[in-house]
């Protein structure tokens, strides 16, 4: 065979073609130009907003007419869909990146500063600039409280997910009713449920006597926690059950017929081949409740000390910093509400991050360490045969 | 490599199923309002290869599902009658189902061995699930314990070396061989299998076909199969099931697999297996 025959070019086959590119730009340009002269030279008046729509709205014509003159109707459709298609997006990636470059604008003169972690806010007085005082006690309190909500939601919520798919029967339409319900209760009212069931409390019957007479929570991280999973359940709840109904119904039967109890075939079978929908499930509750200020509003209190201490006394959480030092009248106090703003976002990634890496395996592979036992295993095992022949 | 059929089997480490005579009587189905199948008396005898042959849509599937209490997990799913293995009727309310699906297994059309499984794990499955698995002690019973089962399932010398590895990994016709090996892992005294071959090409067939005949005397099998050539090597008595229009699926001849090919007492029986229709 030849060797020097030279490698056949590969043909482009996505993206703009020069055609395309040529008619894009043109209806950019043109656009921009024909708006320019209206609102500089024509017209009595002058936004920036109504230049940004004027000018989409020519452009969208301009690139539509311009298309025209090559194509038939369908190709011109086609091409002004996809560009509103890629507007859509494309102003959607501004607005996230729009935020994150203006928080981390704004708090970058509390962030610049290692005592913005590691110090609290109590003994700082308005005067003192950012070189004291920090976060530290928030970044607490929202680890706490979220870990709290977890510990209540996950179980409650898986729990009631495998009831609803694995057990069904009247009764679960009813339940799915309710969780539909719940999670459409606006978190204030979360808050208030918390507020008036548990920090105001209420008296309990005379024949339950082992319990005291009345219940009744402190303002703490505790009620926060609680306030934060009636937001957090209904989200676990309903992205759980639609995992559990993705798994084949041919493993539990596969399962069942080896002679398991539905129970086993949950444990062992439905809930394994579920657990990186299970995490994503975890994952989208937290997602839900991490920046949530108005339940914890009401029920954690507020406090500048360090409070590790989740069921005694104020804690307060990042969304609730936030919250508190923005609406002071000082340059110091928004600095920092900005600095822990970012600091919240950073916190999401990290969260989010770390348990695709741990939960995100597919299902079907064996961990690396599993492996290396069964492995281990088997080359023992001939190792005593070749001993033996 | 030597023939997995040759090789003798070394002794099974856990008390092996001893085959059992299955027993059908009067058995009919409904799914809702439906009835499926009517008046299906069938003796599946111990040690025995029995095929359940005819049509789709006639039964033979809900019948194999009922003999292992399969049928009942369908919502809306009902039936009558009585299946007795070895004459204990394993729809009592004494007889918890899972003790007779531990008895009864179950292969299914479709290779389903566990994803988040090692095919390891997989054969082990039936007992770990079930909290009978073997503690950290007892590792070299477990392996003798995969090694027979993989063994009898004709599928320990491809896989001997990556047992570690997920079962989901394996190709479709080694996939239903690993589901063989572990419903045959708890022991069963029957093993039920539904159109095991349906998904599988010819190569993977014959190496199935093979484990049939290799396990035939340790297990009572019963299998539903379209294929008739397939019904003809690996059984030793044969059912011919057919629904008409108004009338539910039942049992129109039943007998040793060479009568019913070659002669045929009714009529109908004669034109499915020649190709006639269905």
């Amino acid at each position: 065979m030849s060797t020097n025959l030279p490698a056949p070019g590969r043909i482009r086959t996505g993206g703009l073609n020069p055609d395309q590119l040529f008619h894009l730009g043109s209806a950019v340009a043109g656009s921009f130009a024909l708006t320019w002269m209206l609102f500089e030279r024509i017209l009595p008046v002058t936004s920036p907003l109504g230049f940004a729509v004027s000018w989409y709205a020519l452009f969208l014509t301009m690139y539509a007419v311009i298309s025209a003159t090559t194509l038939d109707r369908v190709g011109v459709v086609d091409r002004v869909v996809g560009a509103l298609v890629a507007t859509a997006g494309a102003v959607l990636v501004a607005v996230l990146a729009g935020i994150v470059v203006f928080i981390t604008i704004r708090g970058k003169g509390a962030l610049a500063h290692t005592n913005f972690y590691t110090d609290t806010l109590a003994l700082v007085g308005p005067d003192d600039g950012l070189t004291k005082g920090g976060i530290y006690s928030a970044m607490i309190g929202t680890f706490e409280q979220v870990a709290l909500a977890i510990l209540i939601s996950v179980p409650v919520g898986i729990a009631t997910a495998v009831y609803l798919n694995e057990v069904g029967g009247r009764l679960a339409r009813t339940v799915r009713t309710v969780v539909h319900a719940m999670s459409a209760i606006p978190t204030i009212v979360a808050g208030l449920f918390i507020y008036a069931m548990f920090i105001i409390g209420f008296d309990l019957p005379h024949w339950l006597p082992l319990l005291g007479d009345r219940v009744s929570l402190p303002r703490s991280g505790f009620a926060a926690s609680l306030a934060l999973s009636v937001s957090m359940i209904p989200v676990v709840i309903t992205t759980a059950e639609v995992v559990l109904r993705l798994v084949p119904n041919g493993l539990r039967e596969a399962s069942l017929a080896l002679g398991t109890s539905r129970w086993q075939t949950v444990k062992g079978v439905v809930l394994p081949t579920a657990r990186p929908g299970l995490i994503t499930a975890v994952l989208l509750g937290i997602a839900r409740v991490i920046g949530e200020t108005s339940p914890v509003l009401l029920v954690a209190g507020y406090t500048n000390a360090l409070n590790y201490d989740p069921f005694h006394g104020p804690q307060v959480s990042l969304p609730l910093f936030v919250f508190n030092l923005a609406r002071q009248p000082f340059d110091v106090a928004i600095a920092r509400a900005f600095g822990a703003a970012v600091v919240l976002l950073v916190l999401v990634v990290i969260f989010f991050a770390t348990a695709r890496i741990l939960g995100g395996r597919a299902p079907g592979q064996v961990s690396a360490r599993k492996q290396r036992r069964l492995s281990a295993r088997l080359a023992r095992r001939q190792l005593v045969e070749g001993n033996l022949l | 490599m030597t023939d997995t059929l040759t090789t003798p089997l070394p002794p099974l480490p856990t008390s092996a199923g001893t085959p059992a005579t299955l027993s059908a009587r009067n058995v009919g189905a409904w799914f809702g309002d439906h009835q499926v199948l009517e008046g299906v008396d069938l003796e599946m005898k111990a040690g025995q290869v029995t095929a359940l042959i005819g049509p789709s849509g006639c039964g033979k599937s809900t019948f194999l599902r009922i003999l292992n209490r399969m049928h009942e997990l369908v919502p809306g799913a009902s039936l009558s009658g009585e299946v007795l293995i070895d004459g204990d009727d394993i729809y009592a309310p004494t007889m918890p189902p899972i003790e007779s699906r531990r008895r009864i297994g179950m292969v299914f059309q479709k290779a389903n061995p566990f994803p988040t499984m090692s095919i390891h794990d997989n054969v082990l499955s039936g007992l770990k699930l079930a909290g009978k698995g073997f503690g950290k002690g007892r590792a070299a019973e477990a392996g003798d314990l995969v090694e027979h089962s993989l063994r009898s399932a004709g599928l320990w010398d491809e896989v001997r070396n990556r047992l570690g590895a997920p079962g989901g990994s394996l190709s479709g016709g080694q996939q239903q061989r690993l589901c063989i090996a572990r419903a045959l892992a708890v022991s069963p005294d029957v093993l039920l299998m539904d159109e095991p071959c349906s998904a599988l090409d010819p190569t993977s067939t014959r190496r199935v076909e093979e484990t049939i005949a290799a396990i035939a005397h340790e297990v009572t099998v019963v299998i539903v199969t379209h294929n008739m050539q397939q019904a003809q090597r690996v059984s030793d008595r044969c059912a011919f099931f057919l629904a008409a229009e108004n009338q539910p699926g039942h049992i129109v001849e039943q007998g040793s697999t060479a009568d019913i090919f070659e002669n045929p007492r009714d009529e109908r029986t004669s034109d499915y297996v020649n190709g006639r229709f269905g």
